[in-house]
């Protein structure tokens, strides 16, 4: 099959568009792809992956929603729109600040917004100095799983709290 | 402050030496992972104060740690370019904490530990970042290495951890295990045959992506691939490794199978090519840098298939380092913008390899 464009080459991209109720294919060959912006998985390849990587962190962070913006962070102050200029979140605790955002968005760049990895247990000096805080923390959490209906993470928690108790 | 290599075992080059697992074809293999201190502000928020005091609170518990405890330290924020550049080139420190990032400075408080095999970054984009390289292919070998370090450093320091999303990092991309593995790879035959678009193609299509020589950013020279895992959440440390494992494992089969097809479909063609390479770098009076990479990619293949035996894996992986622009200027002390780099790198390069050729 030759390109639609050129007539010249082969056709290797087969793109099929949907509009409205209309459906259109059209056949181009790498080349007159690329000159329409047509992004192929070869093309792609090409592009090195620290632009890739802002492409995803911060295309996503770009799509947050705009009424998110109400405030900021009570610890360091950083606002939603800081991570969407930047791509970067302004300490640990906008993890909590922006959760609602943050869950979404690990979903859409991971698959899965639930840690399966290393549990970290704290420092030895700091659980001394704190030991009520990682217990209300995890309650916190716990309770907001139950809410969110993870109740692999839920019993995962309770475990955890067994213990420490 | 200077930077001085002798004071790491082997001078930090044990990485080079070819010994590992799949060497033919694998170079390192290297494994990060990401962590952040609780109640300091991620690095790109912090005042210097904060980064200093984060540098010192991460310098003490490192010292209490087996595998750091006489780890060398590089105050990297006090460094002259060149040599900040020179550690990149090592591959012991990113483009970001070595300040060569376009319009970013160094950050104040920014450092590397070292003890040749192990490394931490010190308010890289997160405050610690540690990472362990070593030769071939051996991710799980890595992994145990740096978990160990990991869990003496966790005992010592309060990390930023989060019950539901793991590992808090200043990326949301590297949150949860943060964890990334990347495998240093040498492609000739699957660019030669001209299927590595459709590798790497099926590697984005199963979670993996792929950088160049120097990682994040930076092109694709010499046919070297870095090979890494795209995601750091929803799955275990364990698991992130196996995947990437079998999934290199395959590549490096690919690979295999294109030489093997080179050779019995164009013998004349490519040791026609591999020698070239050779005859170039051992004869040129002038090489560029890429140059240089292209041909010892060249060079390699034939090493790979058996064509050349005058030269070593480990001189050809040394060149890989030792011919770049800081580490060529730095020798003699001359500037990275000096003219006259192209040349010494041509000699260098003759000088390395009459030496293995009259080895040999």
């Amino acid at each position: 099959m030759q390109c639609d464009n050129c007539g010249e080459r082969p056709a290797a991209i087969h793109l099929t568009q949907i509009e409205g109720n209309s459906v259109t294919t059209v056949h181009l060959c790498e080349q007159c792809a690329a000159e329409k912006g047509v992004q192929t998985g070869a093309s792609v390849a090409k592009l090195p992956l620290s632009g890739f990587l802002a492409s995803v962190g911060q295309g996503a962070a770009a799509a947050l929603p705009a009424d998110a913006d109400a405030g900021g962070c009570g610890f360091c102050g950083a606002t939603l729109q800081d991570f969407r200029a930047t791509g970067r979140l302004g300490c640990a605790h906008c993890y909590v600040t922006f959760e609602q955002q943050i869950r979404e968005l690990l979903r859409r760049i991971h698959g899965s917004h639930v840690h399966a990895g290393r549990i970290y247990l704290p420092a030895t000096a700091a659980t001394e100095a704190e030991p009520v805080h990682l217990h209300a923390e995890l309650r916190e959490q716990l309770r907001r799983a139950v809410e969110a209906e993870n109740f692999e993470l839920a019993a995962e928690l309770r475990d955890r709290l067994k213990v420490l108790e | 402050m200077s930077v001085d290599f002798s004071l790491l075992p082997d001078g930090g080059l044990s990485w080079l030496d070819g010994s590992g697992p799949e060497s033919h074809v694998v170079l390192s293999t290297r494994i990060r992972l990401a962590r952040n201190l609780e109640r300091r502000p991620f690095t790109v928020r912090a005042e210097p104060s904060d980064l200093l005091a984060a540098r010192s609170q991460i310098g003490d518990a490192a010292r209490e740690t087996t595998a750091l405890r006489d780890a060398a330290v590089f105050a990297v924020d006090d460094l002259e370019l060149i040599e900040r550049q020179l550690l990149h080139e090592r591959h012991m420190i990113s483009r970001e904490l070595a300040g060569l990032e376009r319009q970013a400075a160094v950050r104040p408080g920014a450092s590397l530990l070292t003890n040749g095999q192990i490394g931490v970054m010190v308010n890289e984009e997160d405050h610690v970042r540690m990472q362990v390289l070593r030769s071939g292919f051996d991710l799980s070998a890595s992994y145990r290495e740096l978990e160990r370090v990991d869990t003496e450093l966790g005992g010592q320091l309060p990390f930023a951890f989060h019950p539901e999303f793991g590992y808090l990092t200043a990326c949301p991309t590297n949150a949860g295990t943060g964890l990334r593995a990347s495998v240093l790879i040498h492609l000739p035959g699957l660019v030669l045959t001209k299927e590595i678009a459709k590798v790497l193609q099926g590697l984005a299509q199963v979670g993996l992506t792929f950088r160049g020589l120097y990682g994040e950013g930076s092109e694709v020279v010499g046919n070297f691939f870095q090979l890494s895992n795209q995601t750091t959440l929803g799955k275990s440390e364990e698991d992130l490794l196996d995947h990437l494992e079998s999934m290199v494992r395959q590549v490096v089969d690919y690979e295999e199978q294109a030489r093997d097809v080179l050779q019995q479909e164009a013998p004349s063609v490519i040791a026609d090519k591999v020698w070239r390479a050779y005859g170039l770098l051992r004869y040129a009076r002038s090489l560029s840098f890429e140059e240089t990479m292209n041909l010892l990619s060249g060079v390699r293949l034939g090493l790979g298939l058996n064509l050349i035996r005058d030269v070593s894996v480990y001189t050809l992986n040394k060149l890989l380092i030792l011919t770049q622009p800081a580490h060529l200027a730095a020798q003699d002390g001359r500037a990275l913008s000096d003219p006259t780099l192209p040349v010494s790198r041509a000699t260098f390069v003759r000088q390395m390899l009459e030496s293995d050729a009259a080895r040999g």
